[in-house]
């Protein structure tokens, strides 16, 4: 945990919980976190299916309220808005990224980038400046007038990375940011990404990668709704585990994976069974650490 | 400056780039716009068609009522159906006496002329007419009738007081019976006996609404004169009101003078009766505004069916669009926000539709004075009828796209964008 401290957290998530209802049981997606994100901080969030990651996506972008805790987002106590402050918190703290870039295809690029401060009170007058300022700096700038539909994926991309950037936010999510492009295209994404963090941006990525969590200086891993490991990339055993693997040349899930997540199973058993809930519940099933998912097998 | 401009261009963008992206989603769905905005087409061409045609109706009925006269009033003696046993035709008959009895007592009466008709053989030279219609009128005749005398004199009282053999013919007149072109001076037989002509009046069209046909011979004399030639004859008055707006007092005035002197007890039915132009109008108005209310109700009825293709294809556009839905929220786009973007969707898709029957008709109406033999000259689309047309569609729009709105504003951000 080597975060910069000595400055207040951009984000500061106290006691964070979510628990869905579905049908008769009650899922607790996310079940109690604690996370402070500070400025200029590069973080990778990141989770098998299941475990929380686009619960807490959601809530890190305002898109949804947690059951109970706190989550304040640089001086707004999201947990106590209603949907209309939210809508306009969203629009100026947090620029968006998605894994399909979202990006309207009736529109130009220009258009698009602008689409955040058409939702603002702010930039009135400088809207279409500001644009193409974002675009030279994601190096679109002459692609202004394209429509998406002429532009690669990458470039589509770097458009949705203008567009987060237009209303200057205190934070960039990205959810998978390069799920949808190849190889060299992610690298492309993530240097800009670097280069955006050097400028003093800070980002949030979600992501199930591991490459594209390493170049993040911080990892933070959720399992079964809970934090299960927070450490700085170069510090963090899954991801040293991988990066050794990778140099080997074996691609495949790390030891030291299974054994952290043998050691968070067990202890969420001991937890449930002094809670002593009898209810079902979606915790409960029974997981052995042999039968943790290896989907990431495979991927190199 | 800048600061108190912020909020308005603020508002102004946003609706600008509302109706921009409205006006994009029907482009790039045309034959789809059309085709739901079909019902509001068909409504708005109903609305502004008939519009028209009443229009034009309208105005030809006016024209034909303004060129009798609006200030003209019938009045004509008339039997009760009661008293059919008990009274005889002449004892209604109109008398000379009650027509001054009118002009002395009537304040709503400028001035009037009995009037009777007989047809004579009437003959100059070897050239014989027959059965032309020669009507005995009062000078007064001039004053109520807008027929110019092209030739000669008018009637003066004293023709009518020395019961002079004198007569006024119209130009038709002239032709038929191969006439000086002025005949002035010239003598005809009317029933034998001989006629001065001392004037020569306008032909005048009776329009074929007020029962006329076509123009032939008509030949004026003095009242006194024809009355002389046949009592027996039938009288009604063709009077001159002061104000056609007074139209019902003149009435009244009239039916007073007439019943005191005709000694009616209360319970008694007019023994005459009356008509004026302003009445045929009212009816005529009264006609129209029927007309128009039924004209609402089939427009009503068309603009719901229309609405509810409007409502359904806006649902399917919702839908269509959940990702992007989804997204402008994820933005910041507050619901209100996407509520009117989807209401100003639906209002653009319904005035296109507007637009597009009003074009119709417009063209339809440019065409229709084309048509060989039509009896419309000059066809205009009246601007209440394109105002109501674009108001009443715009009001669908809103009524009817107001669901899919809500729908839209209500959708979570969360789903709409993992929608596929």
């Amino acid at each position: 945990m080597s975060a910069p401290r000595g400055k207040n957290p951009i984000i500061r998530i106290r006691q964070l919980k979510k628990v869905f209802r579905v049908g008769e049981e009650r899922v607790r997606a996310l079940d109690g976190i604690d996370l402070d994100i500070f400025p200029n901080e590069f973080v990778a969030i990141m989770g098998a299916s299941g475990s929380g990651k686009s619960t807490l996506m959601n809530i890190l972008g305002c898109l949804d309220k947690p059951t109970s805790g706190q989550y304040i987002l640089n001086g707004h106590p999201t947990h106590k808005m209603g949907m209309g402050k939210l809508a306009q918190v969203r629009n100026q703290e947090i620029g968006f990224i998605f894994q399909s870039y979202e990006l309207l295809n009736r529109s130009t690029a220009l258009r698009n980038v602008m689409l955040p401060m058409l939702y603002s009170k702010h930039h009135i007058f400088s809207a279409r400046r500001r644009a193409k300022d974002a675009l030279r700096l994601v190096g679109l700038d002459d692609r202004m007038s394209h429509r998406p539909n002429q532009l690669s994926g990458g470039q589509r991309q770097r458009v949705a990375i203008a567009r987060s950037l237009v209303n200057e936010p205190s934070m960039i999510l990205a959810d998978e940011p390069t799920g949808n492009l190849d190889s060299k295209t992610t690298v492309e994404i993530i240097d800009l990404f670097t280069k955006l963090h050097k400028a003093g941006q800070t980002i949030v990525v979600v992501t199930h990668e591991e490459d594209v969590a390493g170049h993040a200086r911080r990892i933070v891993r959720l399992r079964d709704g809970r934090i299960i490991s927070d450490y700085p990339s170069d510090e963090d055993p899954i991801h040293l585990d991988w990066v050794q693997r990778m140099s080997e040349g074996r691609a495949s899930i790390t030891d030291a994976e299974l054994e952290i997540n043998a050691k968070a199973d067990a202890e969420r058993r001991a937890r449930l069974e002094a809670e002593k809930k009898n209810k079902r519940s979606l915790f409960s099933r029974k997981s052995k650490p042999e039968a943790v998912s290896t989907k990431r097998e495979g991927e190199s | 400056m800048k600061v108190l401009l912020a909020p308005v261009f603020f508002v102004l963008r946003l609706i600008w780039q509302t109706v921009f992206l409205a006006l994009g989603q029907v482009w790039a769905n045309k034959i789809r716009a059309v085709l739901t905005a079909l019902g509001i087409i068909i409504g708005v061409m109903g609305v502004t068609g008939v519009g028209t045609l009443l229009n034009a109706m309208e105005s030809y009925v006016l024209d034909q009522f303004e060129g009798i006269g609006a200030k003209k009033m019938w009045l004509w003696g008339q039997v009760p159906e009661s008293k059919r046993s008990v009274m005889s035709w002449t004892d209604a008959k109109l008398t000379t006496y009650e027509a001054n009895l009118i002009l002395e007592h009537a304040e709503f009466i400028e001035t009037l002329t009995p009037g009777c008709r007989t047809s004579w053989d009437v003959s100059y030279g070897k050239k014989v007419e027959q059965g032309v219609r020669v009507t005995g009128i009062w000078p007064t005749w001039h004053e109520i009738e807008d027929r110019q005398v092209l030739f000669g004199r008018p009637f003066s009282r004293i023709d009518d007081d020395e019961n002079r053999q004198v007569c006024l013919i119209n130009e038709q007149g002239i032709e038929e019976l191969n006439l000086d072109t002025d005949p002035v001076g010239d003598y005809i037989l009317v029933d034998g006996r001989r006629f001065l002509i001392v004037g020569v009046v306008e032909t005048k069209e009776v329009s074929p609404m007020m029962g006329g046909g076509e123009s032939r011979t008509e030949l004026y004399i003095p009242f006194s004169t024809h009355k002389m030639m046949n009592p027996y004859t039938w009288t009604d008055f063709t009077l001159q009101m002061v104000d056609p707006d007074k139209a019902e007092d003149a009435q009244a005035e009239v039916r007073f003078i007439l019943r005191n002197h005709r000694q009616l007890d209360p319970d008694d039915e007019d023994t005459f009766d009356m008509f004026v132009i302003q009445s045929a109008i009212e009816d005529f108005n009264t006609l129209s505004n029927y007309i128009t209310v039924v004209l609402a109700v089939v427009v009503g009825i068309s603009l719901v069916v229309g609405g509810v293709g409007i409502m359904n294809i806006m649902l399917v556009s919702v839908s269509e669009r959940t990702r992007e839905i989804g997204l402008r929220k994820a933005m910041g786009a507050k619901p209100p926000v996407v509520l009117t973007q989807f209401l100003v969707e639906a209002v653009v898709l319904c005035l296109t539709g507007g637009l597009i029957g009003i074009a119709v008709i417009q063209l339809l109406v440019s065409i229709a004075p084309l048509i060989p033999n039509s009896p419309i000259e000059t066809l205009s689309i009246p601007s209440w009828a394109i105002w109501t047309s674009l108001i009443f569609s715009s009001g669908v729009g809103i009524v009817f796209g107001m669901f899919p709105a809500i729908k839209a504003s209500m959708l979570n951000p969360i789903n709409a964008l993992r929608h596929e």
